[in-house]
């Protein structure tokens, strides 16, 4: 046992620092009424309707998020993988380049090119919710490349084509019936952080859409106005990045290692 | 030469040539549209003053001592946490691994770590307020024990306690990134050290060290850039108020403080330019680290 205090040691110092504001949190949450513990301030949390209203709208952008990116990543990344091997270092290269400019910067950078004249597209709802998206769609491009890349390496892409062609079938039936389910598990991963990414965003949504359309901005108002929802918040928030984590493991990669995301 | 034939079969039937392009297409062009012209735009201003003529006088304006403290915060709080989160990860990363701890408890620090270190910007400052602020658990636990936090010079709203939280979502990271490094640690090499007549800090120096130094250092880079592009933790928690580089950015953005386009283009020019050296840097030590895994 002696022999093994150290690593107990770390690991405890590890496991305190990991639980004590959890902890901490939970019980400030169920503080909101004086004197006694009560659910409180997550009742009050839910009958805001901008919660709801706000998650809803991080939520749909979410999936909206990681269709696109299936959309633009699948295709490009078969043909690649198929006909195009001497280009894949510089798509790799491009995959990377969201992570050397912070999420302050791009939303800077797409202000001054996209929301002044001769574009002006933030001044539609759509525009700028298109804005918002491809904003997303650079964050996440990262997680969901590396996701459809590792995929692909995983089957036998050359054989899986020339089967459905001599079968007779077209491209559009090979990517939707062939490829996509075979690569299903591993895009599943780069989705689920995606989905991570988006709800948790404030950058981009707070400078694009002000303080109060998405979830992550939303909070960060609740925090300056109010003590104990902003718990109860967190600690919802935490069971759902908990869920997202276990389910990551479940498909089989215990490494998420996130950092283009919301810091 | 699967590869050689693929290239000669499409050159020869034009139209395969032309779904290419029609499938890498898209991809460059959203690249080009949504992430270098973005960039490219900030850092071709950078280099432009208001009326539009080529300057390098967004740079000197840099010498601007409100600039030079948000930088140097920027770089010390990225830089601190960075070693913190690297040694107490790395420790964890030991102790799970090499440690000889049951393999539930190696299986659960990875779940945490991989929680820990997604749950970061809002929540995560929420969290660190509920713990340690003004009227948090711990901070009332200690007044009651006599122990007064805010009395005693800490401020959860200042640097330390910025780094207090940024190690949060960092030690974690660095657990995940040193895991697999430890466990390409070879039982032979321990072996042959013993047989060669080594001791355990012998080998630990001699043997095991150097193989891991790329991989710390990838680590520790990686948590580098981990907290220097960081915004949303430090903007929750303190309002935006906190003079650090991202925070300048962004009330330039808000129209809050400097009035001055110009600068702010320069600032998220040095922002680009340190990521880029911190990315690469990690890239290449990382391709070192894994040639010991790959082996």
């Amino acid at each position: 046992m002696l022999r093994r205090f150290w690593p107990w040691l770390w690991v405890s110092l590890g496991v305190l620092y990991f639980f004590l504001p959890i902890y901490a949190t939970f019980v400030f949450s169920l503080k909101a009424k004086k004197g006694i513990f009560s659910f409180i301030a997550y009742e009050r949390v839910f009958a805001d309707a901008r919660f709801g209203a706000s998650f809803l709208f991080s939520t749909q952008m979410a999936l909206l998020t990681i269709f696109c990116c299936m959309l633009l990543l699948i295709p490009t990344l078969t043909v690649l993988h198929l006909f195009l091997r001497r280009l894949r270092p510089i798509v790799e290269f491009v995959a990377l380049v969201p992570f050397v400019i912070p999420s302050v910067v791009l939303v800077f950078g797409y202000l001054r090119v996209f929301a002044r004249p001769p574009l002006s597209l933030t001044n539609t709802t759509l525009g700028t919710y298109g804005l918002l998206l491809a904003g997303y769609m650079v964050l996440s491009m990262p997680y969901m490349y590396r996701s459809i890349d590792a995929g692909l390496r995983a089957i036998d892409l050359r054989t899986l084509v020339e089967a459905s062609q001599s079968l007779g079938a077209g491209w559009v039936t090979i990517f939707v019936r062939v490829i996509f389910p075979n690569i299903r598990v591993a895009v599943l991963n780069g989705s689920f952080v995606t989905f991570a990414i988006v709800i948790g965003e404030l950058t981009l949504a707070r400078f694009m859409l002000g303080n109060a359309v998405a979830f992550a901005p939303y909070l960060a108002e609740i925090g300056r106005a109010r003590a104990y929802e902003p718990a109860a918040i967190t600690v919802l928030s935490l069971l759902m990045t908990w869920g997202i984590v276990m389910i990551l493991q479940l498909l089989g990669r215990n490494t998420t290692t996130t950092i283009a995301g919301p810091r | 030469m699967a590869n050689g034939a693929a290239q000669t079969w499409w050159r020869q039937i034009e139209w395969r040539r032309v779904g290419v392009s029609l499938t890498v297409g898209p991809f460059l062009l959203f690249a080009v549209l949504f992430m270098i012209l973005p960039a490219g735009s900030l850092l071709i201003e950078s280099f432009r003053n208001a009326q539009g003529q080529w300057t390098l006088a967004n740079f000197a304006d840099m010498n601007d001592p409100m600039i030079i403290e948000a930088y140097a915060m920027s770089l010390r709080i990225s830089f601190t946490t960075a070693i913190i989160g690297a040694i107490l990860g790395l420790l964890v990363a030991y102790a799970i691994t090499v440690g000889g701890l049951p393999h539930g408890i190696r299986t659960a620090i990875l779940t945490f770590s991989g929680v820990a270190s997604n749950f970061a910007g809002v929540p995560l400052a929420f969290a660190f307020v509920a713990t340690l602020g003004r009227t948090g658990i711990i901070t009332a636990l200690l007044a009651q024990l006599g122990i007064n936090l805010y009395k005693n010079g800490f401020n959860l709203y200042s640097y330390a306690g910025l780094v207090l939280v940024y190690v949060y979502f960092q030690f974690p990271l660095m657990v995940l990134v040193m895991t697999p490094a430890l466990d390409g640690l070879r039982r032979e090499w321990r072996e042959a050290s013993a047989i060669l007549g080594a001791n355990t800090a012998q080998y630990w120096w001699h043997v095991a060290l150097p193989i891991l130094t790329p991989a710390i250092l990838a680590g520790m880079v990686l948590l580098f850039g981990n907290a220097f592009g960081a915004f949303a933790t430090a903007y929750a928690l303190t309002g935006g108020t906190f003079t650090m580089v991202t925070n300048v950015i962004a009330q330039e953005m808000s129209g809050d403080v400097l009035h001055n386009e110009a600068l702010a283009y320069a600032l998220a020019t040095g922002m680009i330019v340190i990521m880029t050296i911190t990315i690469g840097t990690y890239t290449l030590l990382q391709r070192r680290a894994e040639r010991w895994l790959r082996a």
